[in-house]
């Protein structure tokens, strides 16, 4: 019995050392310091991490960009625009990546000076399911009042009023929205908070918000939304334009502020990057933006950095940016992305120098 | 399974014996070493529970009770209230075990007791299949096969023919409460199916024989030899499968709408706990929005533990003396 309760001792000091051990390694981890440096090879390894809008871009980018500086590799984590401003806060990556401008109460626990700078534009279509696909016309009221629940059958009149010479079915509306958090639900909500009063003061916008009681169903993911919307006849949603032409879905032509309507593309939606009030930090919506054939719901992506870099490797890295922001707009508008418009690109490149090493 | 342990029991002094005295360093050194992987096991769950109460503490803080009891649920305003999820999981799993158990248990009874030998072996085959594929492929699955046929098919005669009960009423969507828990039985039934088989196997043979001898049909011998013995086994298979149901993330939230939602209707998109986390913790920004995401872990981990209690409490009313498994 002695020797039993002697080995057990024995065995839970053991544990004890681990568990010391793995604390100690994990309060180690939770420190700064981006990882990397210079592995045998000789190259400067950069690490991005953030919304995975962006990601396709990015992967396009760092491809291309390779054959141009040798010395620097990439890698990025497409995680949510949430986690991306986390790990930049926390410096675990060395730029970070958001569907949504930072808040200033997150900013105010950064280390440094963060730095917004759009990187691309992005439309979010409103894609629906209609016994023989007919082409719609909607306005932002309608649509706020569709999500909101009070607009509930495809025939209600004010669709009607906007839709002349469609035929439309007496079928229930199901809204459809994104259940996981994400920068085009952040992006619609902005929309519909610019549009509609009642939308403003009760769900307001975010990457998550609390969608009206009762009203439709949450999908994950965009290709949830699309994919449910494909599956129920009478379901309506939104998506980025590219989930929409891939699943081959409809989707409608909205009302600008000068009431055009116009289908999102990577045109009206630069359009509606050159018309909109930028402001210097670069924290801006382009949602609802004036200008005859801009699309209103629409928003940048930013990339954010801190103002004072690492040396080399933050060399390496605005240089990317600086060339992500010019020549890579070509590349990137091959993937759907609305390319930046030349006076923003001008602008970002003055903020860009405003860096320190 | 109480009689395979007896066996087990009775047969270690013997074995020690026949050890040679060498090897007792080694013998030593083995016992050490399950003890610590077996310590380890319970490290790792207070460390897990450590872990998300910490997590969840700003929450915890800022919300206290309300936290369980709130409907509201609005990361804008930083509000946060788990009730909708709570309701929803306990939904969710509450109907799977209702489809499920009935199906089980009456497979694994045809299994050992009914099916003619050269059925059994490929239907066990079977069985686990079933339990390997992947919670996202029924997922999937279930998001363009399932649920449209049952909101073609089935979901109109439940609403015209069972309208007159609260539950089939409401909204008319496909994905739903109800679309959930039928993916979640599909889920549990080949769990709850093999163990329930295994338990039903160590009935003695004596049992049936005995109730036999005594003139019982077919049905008879199953009923008071062989489930009546095996029930307190059975109900252990139960709770194999309502553990799967509660923590089951992915096909749920694939099927169940995810909308937050308290009532009565089966109809209606919920949300469970465990869906809530998978949805939300990648863009959750904001430190109290991340923390009330460890609290519905920490409030999951609760409910897990208060099920699986709950269900011991039962066992312990089941041990009357004619179920009592003799030795």
């Amino acid at each position: 019995m002695k020797k039993n309760s002697l080995s057990i001792t024995a065995v839970s000091a053991l544990i004890l050392a681990m568990l010391a051990v793995s604390c100690s390694k994990n309060s180690g981890s939770a420190a700064p310091a981006p990882s990397g440096g210079n592995p045998s090879s000789g190259q400067i390894l950069i690490n991005g991490a953030g919304s995975t809008l962006d990601y396709p871009a990015f992967t396009k980018w760092f491809e291309v960009y390779a054959a141009m500086d040798t010395n620097v590799q990439f890698n990025y984590q497409s995680l949510g625009s949430g986690a991306g401003q986390k790990q930049l806060l926390n410096q675990t990556v060395d730029f970070g990546a958001s569907d949504a401008p930072m808040t200033d109460a997150s900013m105010a626990g950064a280390p440094g000076k963060i730095l917004h700078l759009p990187i691309v534009g992005g439309g979010v279509a409103i894609v629906y399911n209609l016994p023989g696909d007919p082409k719609l016309k909607l306005d932002g009221a309608t649509l706020a009042e569709i999500y909101l629940g009070t607009i509930t059958k495809w025939n209600d009149p004010k669709i009607v009023a906007l839709n002349q010479g469609v035929n439309l079915p007496d079928l229930s509306i199901i809204p459809v929205h994104r259940s996981d958090g994400s920068g085009t639900s952040f992006i619609f909500t902005d929309y519909l908070s610019a549009v509609n009063d009642i939308w403003a003061n009760s769900v307001k916008k975010g990457a998550s918000v609390k969608w009206p009681a009762g009203v439709g169903i949450g999908a994950k993911g965009s290709e949830g939304v699309t994919g449910q919307v494909r599956q129920l006849p009478g379901a309506i949603g939104y998506a980025e334009v590219a989930y929409a032409d891939q699943n081959k879905i409809p989707y409608a032509a909205i009302k600008n502020a000068a009431g055009q309507f116009v289908l999102p593309t990577p045109d009206s939606v630069s359009a509606a990057l050159a018309t909109a009030t930028i402001p210097d930090d670069f924290r801006f919506s382009i949602v609802n933006a004036p200008g005859d054939k801009t699309y209103p719901i629409a928003g940048p992506s930013w990339v954010l950095i801190y103002q004072k870099q690492n040396g080399d490797r933050g060399k390496h890295l605005v240089a990317f940016l600086k060339w992500a922001i010019t020549d890579g707009q070509k590349i990137s508008q091959t993937l759907d992305y609305a390319p930046l418009p030349d006076a923003l690109q001008q602008r970002e490149l003055k903020l860009l120098d405003t860096v320190t090493y | 399974m109480n009689a395979a342990e007896a066996t087990v029991t009775k047969a270690v002094p013997g074995m020690k014996r026949a050890i040679p005295r060498v090897s007792r360093f080694g013998d030593r050194a083995f016992q050490w070493l399950t003890l610590i992987m077996a310590f380890s096991i319970f490290v790792l769950i207070v460390l897990i529970g450590f872990e998300l109460f910490y997590g969840a503490r700003p929450a915890l803080e800022k919300f206290g009770w309300r936290f369980l009891v709130s409907s509201t649920w609005d990361p804008v305003n930083d509000v946060f209230g788990a009730l909708p999820y709570i309701y929803g999981t306990v939904v969710t799993s509450a109907i799977a075990l209702l489809i499920a158990v009935p199906l089980s248990i009456s497979t694994a009874i045809f299994l050992t007791e009914l099916a003619p030998l050269w059925l059994r072996q490929p239907l066990v085959i079977f069985i686990e299949l079933l339990a390997a594929i992947p919670s996202v492929i029924l997922g999937f699955w279930g998001f363009y096969v399932m649920v449209p046929w049952l909101h073609d098919h089935i979901y109109p005669v439940l609403r015209s023919g069972l309208g007159f009960l609260p539950f089939f009423r409401g909204s008319d969507n496909g994905p739903c409460i109800l679309s959930a828990g039928i993916i979640l039985s599909i889920m549990i039934i080949p769990i709850i199916t093999s163990v329930s088989r295994e338990i039903l196997r160590s009935v003695p043979g004596l049992q049936r024989e005995a109730a036999y001898a005594l003139g019982a049909t077919r049905w008879e011998v199953t009923r008071i030899a062989v489930l009546s013995y095996a029930k307190r086994g059975l109900f252990g298979a139960v709770i194999l499968g309502l553990g799967r149901a509660l923590g089951e993330t992915m096909a749920v939230t694939m099927l169940i709408g995810n909308a937050p939602y308290v009532g009565t209707s089966v109809f209606a998109a919920g949300q469970t706990l465990a869906s809530v986390i998978a949805n939300e913790f990648t863009e959750a920004t904001d430190n109290l929005y991340s923390s009330a995401l460890f609290e519905i872990g920490l409030v999951l981990l609760g409910v897990t533990l208060v099920v699986n209690a709950l269900a011991r409490l039962l066992l312990l009313t089941f041990a009357g003396p004619s179920v009592k498994p003799q030795q």
